[in-house]
C-alpha cells in the first residue's frame, strides 16, 4: 500500500543506527530497504517490505531534518526540536563526521575548494564511495577547516570543542586541516603505499613540533601554520654538511655507535654522507612553500629509497636515525642543538613510519607470494618491524600497531573497498588491516 | 481587583538570518497582553541576542488574565521598510493563577511562525502578582484547577465529586471572514490561533465559575474540543467533572496506594455536619434491606492508617430544595425483585437526594468524564450507552432533519448571540438520550463520558457515549447517614474484585435479552455474560490472563448529496454501521476467548462519499464473568458437500485461532463445576450492552436489539460471499508479535511490573483511494489493512523496547477529502519486566505504575546516558541533569534563565558540553502516570493550538515532510512550555485534532493541531522527599551523578 502521507514522530526521537549508517553512506531509500531486507531485520519483528519502507522513509526524513543541526554540533545539544538522549547525540555527531579512509586519502593535502569538489564523482568512482557520501565528507572537511582556521588555541582541542568529536576523530580532522592548509603533496605514485593514518601520524608530529603552537600556545592558526622562524633557523643546519670536519666527526661518531649492532654497517658508512646531505638539504629548503609541499616525497626519495636499495630493515633505519640524531649532541662546535632536535624528532618518526609501511607493503606482497605456495607460512621480513615498533615510537604510533589481528578477514592495505550492508563492521576491519594487523595472519 | 503580570525578555538564540547582506539579524521583541504592548531595544547584528530587558508590567483584570495569552513577537528591525516578523510565542499564563501550580514561567520557548515553523528560541520570564478578589459577582474563576487526567490526580484526594460541567463558546472563524481575502495567510493563521487561545481561555474561565458555584475547586477529566464548522463558525466546547480536591501533603503520599481513598472524607464530614442530613431520610423504606447502625467514623480499613489527618472540607452552602428531578424515574421495578436489586435501591435514592443538593447542571446530567475511579466509587456497571445525532450546519436551508430536531443557524451578523444556545440545545438533547438509556439499564449515572463530532461540509454528526453505572454516593454528598450502610453493602455481598460486574438492572425485567449467571467469583449475584464499557479496567477487578486491543473497522459508501438529503442518507446508514461494528467487536472478542471490553470508543467519521467507523477497545477475560462460548459456523445449504467441507475448514481455523489466542493471552480460567453455579450457561447468547439511537429514532423504543434475533448467538451463517469475506476478515487480524502487547486503556490488564522506558509517539497516515468504483468490501479491506499496517509498523519501530506494551492506543479516523482516508494514532510504548510477570496476580492492587515496586531503580531508560557516554558529559552538575528527568527542575530553569554567551571562550573551557546549556528532558505520555515515578506536583493544564501552512510543499519534503516537521515542532513547543513551568513531564497528553489540508498542485498545505495534557513534576518513586525543595534537588542531583559515574 503506498501512502499519500506516512509519518511517525516519537517524543524521544527514534533513530536506528543501521539506517543512519546507510543514510550516511548515501544509499537511496530503496537501496537502503534492500540492504535492510538482506540483513534479516524483517524476521526480527514479522515485518513486511511495506513496513520496512515506511520506517526507512521516516528515518531518512528525521536524519535530513537533523542534518542542519549536525553542521554545528553544539546546536544539537540545546535545540528543542528533537529530544535526543546525550549519548545518542554523541553517536549522531561522531558518525556524521566519520569519513572513509580511502576517500580522505584522495583529497588529503588538496585545497578544499570548489575545484576539488567538482572532482568528487571521480574520487567516488575510484574509492567506491557514493557521491552523496563523498560530498558529506568533503563538506565536513571544509566546514571544520573554516571554523578552526581563525581560532586561537590548540587545533585538536578546538575541533574537539566545536564539533564535539571524540579525541581520535578530532586528531584525524586536525591532520586533514593541517594537510589542507600546507598543501602537502600526498598523491604521487611514490607515496601511494601510505594510508591516511600514516599521514595523520606524521601530521601529529609536525603539529606538535614544527608549528607556531609548539612554542606559543595562544596565537591564531598556531597549529595550522608552520613556524616561519623555525624554518628560517633550519638553514643553519647546513653547517653539518658544509663543514667538512663536522661532517666527518659526525660520521665517525655514528659509526662507532653502530658498530656491532647491525649487519649493514658497511652500507651505512658508505651512505652516511649521502643520507645526511639529503636530510639536511630538506631542512634547509623548507623556507620554500613548494619544498614544504614536497616534504614527504623528498623524505622518500632522499632517504627511504637509498635505504631500500641497500636492503635496510626497519630496525636498521631506526637504529641509524637514533644514533644519527644523538651523535650531533656530541659535536661541540655545533650550536644549533635545539633546532636540530626539533627538526629531527619529526623526521625520525616520520621516516620510521614511512619505512615501516614500505616494508609492510612489500612484505605483504612477499607474504602473498609465499602464501600461494605454502599455507599459513609466516613472513619473516615483516615480523621484525612489528616487534620493534611499539614502545619505541610512543603514543601516536603505538596505537597503529595495537590492532588485534583477526584471521579470516583480508583487505588490501591502504584502500577500503566497500559494498554491501555490513559496512560499518567491515570498515573497522579494513582500518585494522590498514594499520598493519593483516600480516599477522 | 486586578492582578499584575510581569514579563522579562532575557535572550534569544539560533535566530534565523534575516539580513542576507550581513548574514545576521537585528532582532527586537514586542510583548503584548490585551491591548498593551511593550518593546525591547533592538539587538543589532546578532543571531544570539541578549536583551535582558526590564520587567514589563501589565495591570489587568483577572478575567483577562484567564482569557488572554501573553503574546511575544520577535521581529527584525528594518530601518527603511516594515519590520519583518520572525515568529511568535503564545504563553498561557493560567498556570500562574493557581497558587498550587507553577509560580513562575521561565525558560526557552521555540519562536514559532505559522509559515516557517520554528525559527530560533527565546528566553522569557513571566510572573503574576494576584490580589485577592472578594467580589462575589466576579467573572473570573482563578484558582480552580484543571486536569486533563480522567481520574483523581495522583497527589490529590477527592473530598467530593460534584459532577458534570459543560460549556461552549462560539465565534466566527477568522478564516472565513471577509478580511481574510485581503490579509496574508500568516495574519489569518495568527488571528485564528489567537482567537482559539482566547476562546479556550474564556471557556475555561466560564467552566471555572460553574465549578465555584457548585462548591468545587477543580475540574478533572477536562475535555476540550474544537468544531471547525467552516462558514457557520467555530465552536469551542468542553466537558469535565467538577470535584473538591484536597492536596495530599507529599510527605505522606502513599507510595503503594496511588488511588486516593477518600473514604475518610465523608466520615469526618459526617461528624461535622450531622444536622444538615437530619432532614434527609425521606426514602427510608428503601433502606430496609440494609442493616446495621450507622457508623460514621468507620472508614475503609485499607486507607485510614495511611492518610494524614485533614481538615474537614468547608460546609457546603448550596442546599437546594429536594424537589424531584427527572431522575426519580429510576426503575421502580427494582423494589419487587430479588434481594440483589433491592439493595441497589438504597444508594440509588441517596444519590437522588444528593442530586437535588447540587447545582442545576449536575441535576440534569449525572455524568462523569472520569475513566478511573477511587476504590469503591464504582458500584455496578450496566454497559455502554451512546447516542448520535446528525445535524445540518446549513444556514440557508430551513430546519429539515428529524422534524423538530434540527435548528436553523441564523445569519452571523444578526444573531451571533443566539448561537451558543442552539449548540447547547443539540448537546442537551443528546445528553438527555444518554441519560434515559442509562436509566433503562437501571443505572443512575454515566461514567467515562465523552462527546465528539464529525463534520463534513454542512453535515455534522454529534456523538456521545459513556458507561451506565451505579456509583457510591459517598463521594457526591456531604451527608453521612448511610455511610455505614454503604460500607456494609460493600463489604458483605460484593467483593471489589467482582462487584462492579454485577448487574444493576432488574433480572426479571431486563432492558434487553441477556443471559445471566451467578458471579463466578462470589457466586451470590448475577452477572451478564459479556460486558462492554468505556472506562478503564478498575484496579481492583479480577482478571484472567492478559488483555489485547480489539478493533472493528468499517467503511460504508454513500452517494454524494447535499443538505437534507445527505443528512438523511447518513442517519439511515448509522444504525447499520453500529450494528456491524458491534457484531465485529463481539466476534473478535469471542475469537480471543474474552468476555469484556474496556475503553470502548466508537468513532464514526463522515466524508463526502463514505462513512468510516472505527471501534477500539481492550478485550479482557473478567474472572467474574462466564467463559465465552466458541464460534459456530453454519452453512445455509446443508447437503452441499463441497460447501460442508468449506465450512468445516473454516470452523477448524476458527477453533485453532481461539486455542492459539487462549495461549497467547494466558487465559486459563479455573474450571468450575456446574453445580456450583446457580444457572449454568450452556450456550451463552449474544446481546448488546450497546444502546444507540439517532435523533430521528429516539422517540421510538430507544433500545434497538442488536442481537442476532432469537438465533443462537455465536452461529455465524455463511449464506453469501459477503459473509465468507466477513469471516475471513475476522481471521486476518495479525496477532501481536511476541514481546508486544497492545491496549487502548491506560494499562494492560495482566501486566503490573512496568519499568521506566516510555516512548510516546504520534503517527499519521493518509491513504488515497485510487480506484473510483470501489465496493464496500474493497473499502473495508483497505481500511482494515491501513489500521493493521499501522500497528505492524509500530511493532517494528519499537522493537528495541521489547518486552513492551502499547498503551492508550488512540486511533482517530477522518475523511479529509473525497478520496482520502486519514488515520491518526497517538499512543505510548512502555517497557515492562517480563520475569516478574508470572508471580504477580491479585495479591497486589493491580493498578497503575504508580504503585510500582521499589526495586525498579533504573530511571529513564531511553534517555539515560549509559556510563560510557556519561563520561563525555560536562563536569558541571547542571549539564549532567538533562538525562535525569526526575530532576526537580527549578535548577535547570535558573540555569536556563541565565544563558551563557555562546562564545568561543566558553566552548573552549567546557568539556564536550553539547552546547553547555542543558535542555530539560520532558517525558510525555497519554496516561495519567509515568511508570516508576511519582507525581509530586501538577503545574497546570497545557492546551495548545497551532496552525502551520506552507506554500513550498515540495521543498519541505512533500506532505510527509511537512507534517513530520510540524508534529516534531508541536512536541517541542509542548516540552518547552512544560519545562518553563518547571515541569519534567506531561501526563494525560492527547492530540485532539490533527487536520490536514493539502493541495499538491498548488504546492500548498495547511495543518491544524490541538494538543492538551497536564504539566507535572515527577520524581523517581524511590526518592523520598517531603517537599520539592532544594533538599530534593540536591538529592536527585547526587543520585543522577551517582548514576552517571
Amino acid at each position: 500500500m503506498t501512502m499519500e502521507l506516512d509519518v511517525f514522530v516519537g517524543n524521544t526521537t527514534i533513530m536506528d543506527e543501521e539506517v543512519y549508517q546507510l543514510w550516511l553512506d548515501g544509499y537511496t531509500v530503496n537501496d537502503a530497504v534492500r540492504v535492510r531486507m538482506d540483513g534479516g531485520v524483517m524476521e526480527e519483528c514479522e515485518a513486511s517490505a511495506d513496513v520496512l519502507l515506511s520506517d526507512t522513509m521516516d528515518q531518512y526524513r528525521t536524519f535530513q531534518m537533523c542534518e542542519r543541526l549536525l553542521h554545528s554540533p553544539s546546536k544539537l545539544g540545546n535545540q528543542l526540536l528533537f529530544q535526543i538522549p546525550p549519548h545518542r547525540q554523541a553517536m549522531l555527531i561522531e558518525r556524521y563526521y566519520t569519513f572513509d579512509d580511502g576517500f580522505v586519502r584522495e583529497v588529503l593535502g588538496k585545497k578544499l575548494s570548489k575545484g576539488t569538489k567538482k572532482d568528487l564523482d571521480d574520487i567516488g568512482a575510484k574509492t567506491g564511495v557514493t557521491l552523496k557520501s563523498c560530498r558529506r565528507q568533503f563538506d565536513n572537511f571544509k566546514r571544520v577547516f573554516k571554523v578552526v582556521e581563525e581560532l586561537k588555541g590548540p587545533l585538536v582541542e578546538n575541533i574537539h570543542h566545536h564539533f564535539l568529536l571524540s579525541d581520535k576523530l578530532a586528531r584525524d580532522y586536525a591532520a586533514i586541516v593541517f594537510f589542507a592548509n600546507n598543501r602537502f603533496e600526498t598523491g604521487k605514485r611514490k607515496l601511494q603505499y601510505l594510508t591516511f593514518q600514516d599521514f595523520a601520524f606524521c601530521a601529529g608530529q609536525l603539529i606538535s613540533n614544527w608549528t607556531v603552537g609548539a612554542v606559543d600556545n595562544m596565537v591564531e592558526d598556531m597549529d595550522v601554520d608552520l613556524d616561519k622562524e623555525f624554518l628560517q633557523d633550519l638553514k643553519e643546519l647546513k653547517v653539518l654538511i658544509n663543514d667538512k670536519d663536522l661532517l666527518d666527526q659526525h660520521k665517525s661518531l655514528v659509526c662507532t655507535a653502530l658498530r656491532g649492532k647491525t649487519n649493514n654497517l658497511n652500507e651505512m658508512e658508505t651512505n652516511f654522507k649521502n643520507l645526511s646531505r639529503g636530510l639536511v638539504n630538506i631542512a634547509a629548503k623548507l623556507t620554500n612553500a613548494k619544498d614544504v609541499r614536497d616534504l614527504f616525497i623528498d623524505l622518500v626519495e632522499k632517504f627511504i629509497e637509498p635505504c631500500r636499495s641497500d636492503r635496510w630493515t626497519s630496525a636498521d633505519v631506526r637504529l641509524y636515525l637514533t644514533h644519527y640524531n644523538n651523535s650531533v649532541h656530541l659535536l661541540d662546535t655545533f650550536k644549533h642543538q635545539v633546532v636540530w632536535n626539533r627538526y629531527m624528532d619529526v623526521v625520525k618518526s616520520s621516516i620510521n613510519i614511512l619505512h615501516v609501511r614500505l616494508d609492510e607493503s612489500e612484505g605483504l606482497s612477499c607474504f602473498m607470494e609465499k602464501k600461494k605456495s605454502q599455507r599459513w607460512g609466516s613472513c619473516s621480513s615483516c615480523r621484525s618491524p612489528h616487534s620493534l615498533a611499539p614502545g619505541q615510537t610512543g603514543g601516536g604510533l603505538r596505537d597503529l600497531f595495537w590492532a588485534p589481528t583477526q584471521p579470516g578477514r583480508q583487505q588490501p592495505v591502504g584502500r577500503t573497498h566497500r559494498s554491501g550492508r555490513r559496512r560499518s563492521i567491515r570498515k573497522k576491519d579494513s582500518l585494522i588491516a590498514a594499520r598493519g594487523g593483516l600480516p599477522h595472519l | 481587583m486586578p492582578g499584575k503580570l510581569k514579563a522579562k525578555i532575557v535572550a534569544g538564540r539560533h535566530l534565523p538570518v534575516m539580513d542576507r547582506a550581513s548574514d545576521l539579524t537585528d532582532a527586537f521583541v514586542e510583548v503584548k497582553f490585551g491591548n498593551t504592548t511593550f518593546k525591547t531595544d533592538v539587538c543589532h547584528k546578532s543571531l544570539n541576542p541578549q536583551w535582558n530587558s526590564e520587567w514589563f508590567k501589565f495591570e489587568v483584570d483577572d478575567e483577562d488574565l484567564q482569557d488572554e495569552p501573553l503574546q511575544v513577537t520577535v521581529l527584525d528591525h528594518d530601518t527603511y521598510s516594515a519590520n519583518d516578523a520572525i515568529g511568535k510565542v503564545y504563553i498561557d499564563i493560567d498556570p500562574l493563577l493557581c497558587s498550587e501550580a507553577a509560580s513562575v514561567i521561565s525558560g526557552w520557548f521555540p519562536i514559532y511562525d505559522t509559515i516557517h515553523g520554528i525559527r530560533g528560541e527565546i528566553n522569557v520570564l513571566v510572573k503574576v502578582e494576584l490580589f485577592n478578589d472578594l467580589n462575589r459577582f466576579r467573572q473570573s474563576s482563578c484558582g480552580v484547577k484543571f486536569f486533563c487526567t480522567a481520574s483523581i490526580p495522583r497527589c490529590y484526594r477527592a473530598v467530593l465529586v460534584h459532577g458534570f460541567v459543560e460549556e461552549l463558546v462560539v465565534n466566527e472563524d477568522p478564516e472565513y471572514q471577509w478580511i481574510d481575502r485581503i490579509r496574508t495567510p500568516r495574519a489569518s493563521n495568527e488571528a485564528r490561533q489567537r482567537l482559539i487561545s482566547l476562546m479556550s481561555g474564556e471557556l475555561q474561565r466560564k467552566i471555572g465559575l460553574k465549578v465555584l458555584e457548585m462548591g468545587g475547586n477543580a475540574v478533572v477529566g477536562y475535555l476540550q474540543c474544537f468544531d471547525l464548522e467552516g462558514e457557520s463558525g467555530l465552536v469551542v466546547r468542553a466537558i469535565g467533572t467538577a470535584c473538591t480536591l484536597d492536596k495530599l501533603s507529599s510527605g505522606s503520599a502513599p507510595n503503594t496506594n496511588t488511588h486516593m481513598h477518600p473514604s475518610t472524607a465523608p466520615a469526618s464530614n459526617a461528624c461535622n455536619s450531622p444536622s444538615k442530613d437530619g432532614k434527609e431520610p425521606v426514602f427510608g423504606e428503601d433502606m430496609t434491606s440494609t442493616s446495621g447502625p450507622p457508623t460514621p467514623f468507620r472508614a475503609l480499613p485499607t486507607t485510614s492508617s495511611s492518610l494524614p489527618p485533614f481538615s474537614p472540607s468547608k460546609p457546603c452552602s448550596r442546599q437546594s430544595s429536594s424537589s424531584d428531578t427527572d431522575l426519580s424515574l429510576t426503575p421502580k421495578t427494582g423494589m419487587g425483585s430479588g434481594g440483589s436489586v433491592g439493595k441497589e435501591a438504597g444508594p440509588l435514592k441517596t444519590l437522588l437526594r444528593q442530586q437535588t443538593q447540587t447545582a442545576l447542571e449536575q441535576r440534569e446530567f449525572p455524568f462523569f468524564t472520569l475513566t478511573s475511579f477511587p476504590l469503591g466509587f464504582l458500584v455496578h456497571v450496566g454497559g455502554v450507552v451512546s447516542a448520535r445525532s446528525v445535524k445540518l450546519l446549513d444556514r440557508i436551508h430551513n430546519p429539515a432533519l428529524g422534524g423538530t430536531r434540527s435548528y436553523k443557524l441564523l445569519d452571523w451578523n444578526s444573531v451571533t448571540a443566539d448561537e451558543p444556545e442552539t449548540r447547547d440545545a443539540w448537546w442537551e438533547e443528546i445528553r438527555q438520550e444518554i441519560k434515559s438509556h442509562a436509566k433503562a439499564l437501571g443505572c443512575h449515572a454515566v461514567v467515562g463520558y465523552s462527546e465528539s463530532t464529525s463534520i463534513c461540509e454542512e453535515v455534522c454528526i454529534l456523538s456521545a457515549s459513556g458507561t451506565a453505572a451505579i456509583l457510591n454516593p459517598r463521594y457526591m454528598r456531604e451527608g453521612c447517614l448511610d455511610i455505614g450502610i454503604t460500607d456494609h453493602r460493600f463489604e458483605e455481598p460484593s467483593p471489589p474484585s467482582c462487584g462492579f460486574c454485577h448487574i444493576p438492572y432488574d433480572e426479571l425485567n431486563m432492558p434487553f435479552p441477556a443471559q445471566l449467571t451467578y458471579c463466578y467469583l462470589c457466586r451470590r449475584q448475577k452477572v451478564p455474560d459479556v460486558l462492554f464499557t468505556t472506562i478503564n479496567l478498575p484496579a481492583e477487578a479480577a482478571v484472567t490472563g492478559k488483555g489485547c486491543l480489539i478493533q472493528a473497522r468499517l467503511c460504508r459508501l454513500k452517494k454524494k448529496a447535499q443538505g437534507e438529503v445527505n443528512a438523511t442518507a447518513i442517519s439511515n446508514l448509522l444504525p447499520f454501521m453500529e450494528y456491524e461494528l458491534h457484531t465485529q467487536l463481539m466476534n473478535k472478542l469471542k475469537l480471543r476467548s474474552m468476555n469484556a471490553l474496556f475503553g470502548l470508543h466508537i468513532q464514526i467519521s463522515v466524508g463526502e462519499n463514505m462513512l468510516l467507523g472505527l471501534a477500539s477497545a481492550t478485550g479482557v477475560y473478567l474472572t467474574a464473568l462466564p467463559p465465552p462460548g466458541g464460534i459456530q459456523i453454519a452453512g445455509k445449504t446443508p447437503g452441499d458437500l463441497s460447501a460442508e467441507h468449506h465450512i468445516l475448514t473454516i470452523q477448524k481455523r476458527i477453533n485453532d485461532t481461539i486455542a492459539k489466542n487462549k495461549e497467547l493471552y494466558e487465559i486459563n480460567p479455573p474450571e468450575l463445576t456446574e453445580e456450583v453455579l446457580g444457572s449454568p450457561v450452556p450456550d451463552s447468547r449474544q446481546r448488546s450492552r450497546l444502546f444507540r439511537s439517532h435523533s430521528e429514532s429516539s422517540d421510538e423504543v430507544s433500545e434497538l436489539d442488536l442481537s442476532h434475533g432469537k438465533k443462537d448467538a455465536f452461529v455465524l451463517e455463511i449464506d453469501d460471499t459477503d459473509a465468507v469475506e466477513d469471516i475471513h476478515s475476522l481471521l486476518t487480524d495479525a496477532p501481536t508479535p511476541t514481546g508486544f502487547y497492545s491496549c487502548n486503556t491506560e494499562i494492560m490488564p495482566g501486566i503490573y511490573n512496568w519499568t521506566s522506558g516510555v516512548q510516546m509517539f504520534t503517527s499519521v497516515r493518509v491513504f488515497r483511494l485510487s480506484n473510483a468504483n470501489l465496493t464496500n468490501q474493497g473499502l473495508n479491506k483497505i481500511f482494515t489493512d491501513l489500521c493493521e499496517n499501522l500497528l505492524k509498523s509500530f511493532y517494528f519501530k519499537l522493537r528495541s523496547m521489547i518486552p513492551c506494551c502499547l498503551c492508550q492506543l488512540n486511533f482517530t479516523v477522518a475523511v479529509p477529502e473525497e478520496e482520502l482516508i486519514q488515520v491518526t494514532v497517538t499512543a505510548v510504548a512502555m517497557t515492562f519486566d517480563k520475569d516478574q510477570n508470572q508471580e504477580k496476580t491479585a495479591d497486589k492492587p493491580p493498578a497503575k505504575g504508580g504503585n510500582e515496586t521499589e526495586e525498579q531503580l533504573q530511571f529513564p531508560l531511553e534517555l539515560c546516558a549509559d556510563p560510557s557516554s556519561a563520561n563525555c558529559q560536562p563536569a558541571s552538575k547542571v549539564s549532567g541533569v538533562p538525562e535525569c528527568s526526575n530532576f526537580s527542575s527549578r535548577v535547570s530553569s535558573l540555569e536556563r534563565s541565565s544563558p551563557l554567551p555562546e562564545g568561543r571562550s566558553r566552548s573552549l573551557r567546557s568539556n564536550r558540553s553539547f552546547g553547555g546549556i542543558s535542555v530539560t528532558v520532558v517525558k510525555m505520555t497519554p496516561l495519567s502516570f509515568l511508570p516508576g515515578t511519582r507525581i509530586i506536583k501538577y503545574l497546570g493544564i497545557i492546551n495548545m493550538f497551532f496552525i502551520r501552512e506552507t506554500t513550498s510543499l515540495r521543498e519541505e519534503g512533500g506532505v510527509s515532510g511537512f507534517l513530520h516537521t510540524f508534529i516534531a515542532e508541536v512536541f517541542s513547543m509542548v516540552r518547552a512550555h512544560v519545562a518553563a513551568l518547571g515541569g519534567n513531564a506531561v501526563v494525560s497528553y492527547s492530540m485532539k485534532e490533527c487536520m490536514l489540508m493539502e493541495n499538491p498542485n498548488k504546492n500548498q498545505a495547511q495543518c491544524l493541531i490541538n494538543v492538551s495534557g497536564d504539566a507535572v513534576i515527577c520524581v523517581r518513586e524511590t526518592d523520598q522527599e517531603p517537599t520539592p525543595s532544594t533538599a530534593s534537588i540536591g538529592q536527585t542531583c547526587t543520585s543522577a551523578t551517582d548514576e552517571a559515574t
